[in-house]
C-alpha cells in the first residue's frame, strides 16, 4: 500500500496517533498528536536527548525547527485532500525565547493553499500561549509542474 | 572577516558535538577553518521523515546546519560568548539520496559584538551540487560559553 493510501485510510479512522508512527523522524524526538475540533495538533513532551544547552538546559533549536516543520506537515496532510506526500521547499525560523525542559505546543496555519503550493504558519509555546518561543513559515511542494 | 586572535577552539567544537541533542543525531565535525566548520550528519533510520523513499527529515538536517552554524562562529569569535540563535532560512534545493551521510559546511561571514551573520550548505558528496542551503544570523551573548 503506498504512503498516501495509508495515511488516507488513517484520516478516514480519525487515528491522528497513528500517522505519528509513518514518521520515524517524528518518533525519535517524542512528538505526540491529539485532536482539537477537527484539526490535528502536535506537541512535544520534554525528553532528554531533546537537550542542546545541558548548562541552562534549554532545548536545541533545531529539535524546536523539526518540530515545527512536522507539525505544519501534519497539519497539511489532515486539512487537505492528498495527491502525494508534501516535499518541504524551504522553512524560515525566528526564535524568541530559549526553550525550555518542558513540553511544546504548536497552532499551524495555512496561509495559501494552491494546487502545486502550500504556505504554512507555525507558532510553537510553552507555559503561555501570548508567549511564543519561535515562529516560523514554509512552502510545500504538493505537486509538480509536468514538461512543457 | 580575520580572526584576532589563534586561541584554540578545539575543546569548545567538540563540546558542539556532545550535547545530548547532537549525540542523539550522531553528528561528526570532520574539519574546522578560520571560520568554517563541516559536519557530518549520518543516515539513519530513526531521522527518516519520508519512510517510503526513505528521505531524512528536514528537521534533521535543520539541526545539523543550526549546529554547524553556530561552531563556525566559534571559530571566528576571539573570545567565547554564548550564542543563540535569532533565525534561519533552509532551502531545500533536491533530496540527499537515501542511506547517504550529508555533509554540512557553515561559514560565519560577519560577526560584530552582537551579532553573527552566517550561512551554510548541506551536501552529499559535491558541495556544488548541495541537498540545501541555508542563511541565518545568531546573538551572541555577554555570558562567555558555556552558560552555567
Amino acid at each position: 500500500m503506498s504512503l498516501v493510501n495509508e495515511i488516507n485510510n488513517i484520516k478516514s479512522r480519525h487515528d491522528y496517533e497513528a500517522i505519528v508512527d509513518l514518521i520515524p523522524y517524528a518518533k525519535t524526538i517524542g512528538v505526540e498528536t491529539s485532536m482539537v475540533g477537527e484539526s490535528i495538533v502536535s506537541s512535544l513532551r520534554f525528553i532528554e536527548s531533546n537537550i542542546g544547552n545541558p548548562a541552562i538546559p534549554a532545548l536545541h533549536g533545531g529539535v524546536i525547527a523539526g518540530f515545527m516543520e512536522n507539525a505544519a506537515l501534519l497539519h497539511l496532510i489532515w486539512e487537505i485532500e492528498l495527491i502525494n506526500i508534501p516535499k518541504i521547499v524551504d522553512f524560515s525560523i525566528d526564535y524568541l525565547r530559549p526553550g525550555q525542559a518542558s513540553t511544546m505546543y504548536s497552532k499551524c496555519d495555512i496561509n495559501r493553499l494552491g494546487s502545486r503550493i502550500a504556505l504554512c504558519n507555525v507558532s510553537t509555546w510553552q507555559e503561555d500561549i501570548n508567549k511564543p518561543i519561535a515562529q516560523a513559515r514554509c512552502h510545500f511542494l504538493l505537486s509538480e509542474n509536468k514538461p512543457l | 572577516m580575520q580572526k584576532q586572535t589563534n586561541m584554540d577552539t578545539t575543546p569548545y567544537l567538540e563540546k558542539v558535538c556532545q550535547t545530548p541533542h547532537a549525540k542523539k543525531l550522531n553528528l561528526k565535525l570532520v574539519s574546522a577553518g578560520e571560520q568554517s566548520v563541516t559536519l557530518i550528519l549520518p543516515y539513519s533510520k530513526e531521522i527518516v521523515g519520508d519512510s517510503v523513499n526513505n528521505y531524512i527529515h528536514g528537521g534533521a538536517v535543520s539541526t545539523a546546519i543550526d549546529t554547524a552554524c553556530g561552531a563556525a562562529i566559534f571559530q571566528l569569535q576571539n573570545n567565547l560568548r554564548a550564542l543563540a540563535t535569532l533565525d534561519l532560512r533552509i532551502d531545500h534545493i533536491r533530496p540527499a539520496a537515501p542511506g547517504e551521510d550529508i555533509s554540512i559546511f557553515a561559514e560565519c561571514y560577519h560577526l560584530t559584538h552582537t551579532i553573527a551573520f552566517v550561512r551554510a550548505t548541506a551536501f552529499t558528496d559535491d558541495i556544488d551540487k548541495p541537498t540545501a542551503t541555508a542563511l541565518g544570523s545568531f546573538i551572541r551573548s555577554n555570558k562567555q560559553f558555556p552558560v552555567s
